[in-house]
């Protein structure tokens, strides 16, 4: 077997792409999830400038496709602002990061304003200050309630991730291209990337749930009651 | 303020909704260890009176007085305020994702700043006080409501307040539950708690009253003992409330 000996020879080089996917992935992730809760908390309780700035943000970053938003900020913002050094894997990160973000601002949205007022209400009886209502009462929950639709972002972003092969980062397609090309051998090493994105996109999905599971409440939010 | 009894006092309370004015002048004062219950009709404003008792609504106008320091317009010492001054809602608003345990002691942890283990022993101390100590690891979800409003009431008791105010506390409540929280409250009464209880709940009123203040359109219409409202003749409307409200209840 032929092919399989390729992808055998290969199996090193394929997991450095492997590595930049979960890379990006998780960098997208951590920074969606770090811009877009406060994005959430000052679109449900900041002052109106404030909401206004954040919905452009999001209109912004909702409604241009990925593989134009990543041209924009590698050909022109990035370098514009004096950024132009940046690697692609860090420019790739950021920009999926940033979309996701817009994204994740709304899942949290939703998920804030779906916590009965009642709780606000009774944190302040006690004399609780709005931040610190917010910190104990409102955000355990609205975070629990997000989670579910939260989950969604992992296979966006890990599908997403795959565009960054037009800015050139060493990811995952990048390396399986890159592969095609040097050996001629093409359906095979295509059907393996697939099915190492079905394999990350399950995993990952998995460990998800498994959090859902974890901090589940009888009676509230999301997974298993 | 001169008299040291006083600890609440409420002057002339105004407060309207768009073109409603719920609150036309309620005024009262409040002594230590006192139980005034509020009766009367739906949406003449008791709820809404109790709200700008600490804030949760800010009254057009009036003055809230604690203990002779003022309440309304008092800043970010409102937060000061409303530690002392309890609630009690109609529908419990526990803290869904809290444990009943939890929900007593979050306020001591992130308001009064005690240590965990302070805090989770006078929290246990509060549950037992309302017959709740055994479920002090259930979460809201999995108790009844007149457990959870007994929950609510330790957590409003365990601020260690000068006053409670009760919004319709059994209102959400069936007979049976509704007998065990008003049970904590006689308790409560009877011990010296000073509360302010919204309740359509006449047998209650009058065995735990000092006084029954009947609030109709905004404004307390009668106010006097239970004793009098009962049988003073010149209580015209009370009894006519509560007339209506019994045959109503029979009818039922």
């Amino acid at each position: 077997m032929e092919v399989l000996s390729i992808l055998i020879d290969w199996f090193p080089y394929v997991l450095t792409g492997v590595g930049a996917t979960i890379g990006l992935v998780l960098s997208a992730l951590a920074l969606g999830f770090a811009f877009g809760l406060p994005m959430a908390l000052g679109q449900v309780y900041g002052s109106r400038p404030m909401r206004s700035i954040i919905g452009v943000y999001v209109w912004f970053f909702r409604g241009l496709p990925i593989l134009i938003l990543l041209f924009l900020f590698w050909f022109g913002i990035f370098p514009a602002i004096g950024l132009g050094s940046l690697s692609a894997f860090v420019v790739g990160a950021i920009v999926l990061g940033l979309r996701g973000a817009a994204y994740q601002s709304q899942i949290f949205r939703g998920a804030i304003q779906s916590v009965n007022e009642g709780q606000m209400i009774a944190a302040r009886s006690l004399g609780m200050s709005r931040l610190t209502a917010i910190r104990s009462v409102i955000l355990p929950q609205a975070i629990r309630i997000a989670l579910p639709g939260w989950s969604n972002e992992y296979p966006n972003i890990l599908t997403d991730s795959a565009v960054c092969y037009a800015i050139g980062v060493a990811e995952l397609l990048t390396i399986t291209s890159r592969i095609v090309t040097q050996t001629h051998v093409t359906m095979p090493i295509y059907l393996a990337t697939a099915g190492i994105f079905i394999i990350l996109n399950y995993g990952g999905l998995r460990v998800l749930h498994g959090l859902e599971k974890r901090v589940a409440i009888p009676g509230f939010g999301s997974g298993a009651v | 303020m001169n008299d040291n009894d006083c600890v609440l006092r409420v002057e002339e309370i105004h407060k309207s909704f768009g073109d409603k004015e719920v609150l036309r002048g309620v005024s009262f004062d409040v002594r230590r260890g006192e139980t005034k219950v509020f009766i009367g009709p739906s949406g003449t404003g008791k709820s809404t009176l109790l709200r700008c008792i600490n804030q949760l609504t800010l009254p057009d106008q009036g003055r809230v007085w604690l203990d002779g320091e003022e309440v309304t317009n008092s800043g970010a010492r409102i937060n000061h305020f409303r530690q002392k001054i309890g609630m009690v809602f109609q529908n419990f608003f526990l803290f869904d994702h809290l444990t009943a345990v939890k929900n007593v002691e979050l306020a001591l942890l992130k308001v009064r700043g005690m240590s965990k283990a302070e805090a989770r022993e006078k929290a246990l101390t509060e549950l037992r006080q309302v017959g709740m100590e055994d479920w002090a690891d259930h979460y809201p979800a999995e108790i009844s409501g007149g457990q959870a409003q007994r929950v609510s009431i330790a957590r409003a008791l365990a601020m260690d307040p000068d006053v409670i105010l009760f919004d319709e506390p059994t209102s959400a409540l069936d007979p049976e539950l509704t007998r065990e929280v008003l049970e904590v409250m006689k308790r409560l009464a009877r011990e010296g708690m000073t509360m302010l209880v919204v309740t359509h709940e006449m047998g209650f009123a009058c065995s735990v009253a000092n006084e029954i203040l009947f609030m109709e359109n905004g404004v307390v219409a009668e106010r006097g003992t239970p004793d009098m409202l009962m049988h003073d003749p010149q209580f015209t409307r009370t009894k006519d409330f509560i007339g209506r409200f019994e045959t109503y209840r029979q009818g039922d």
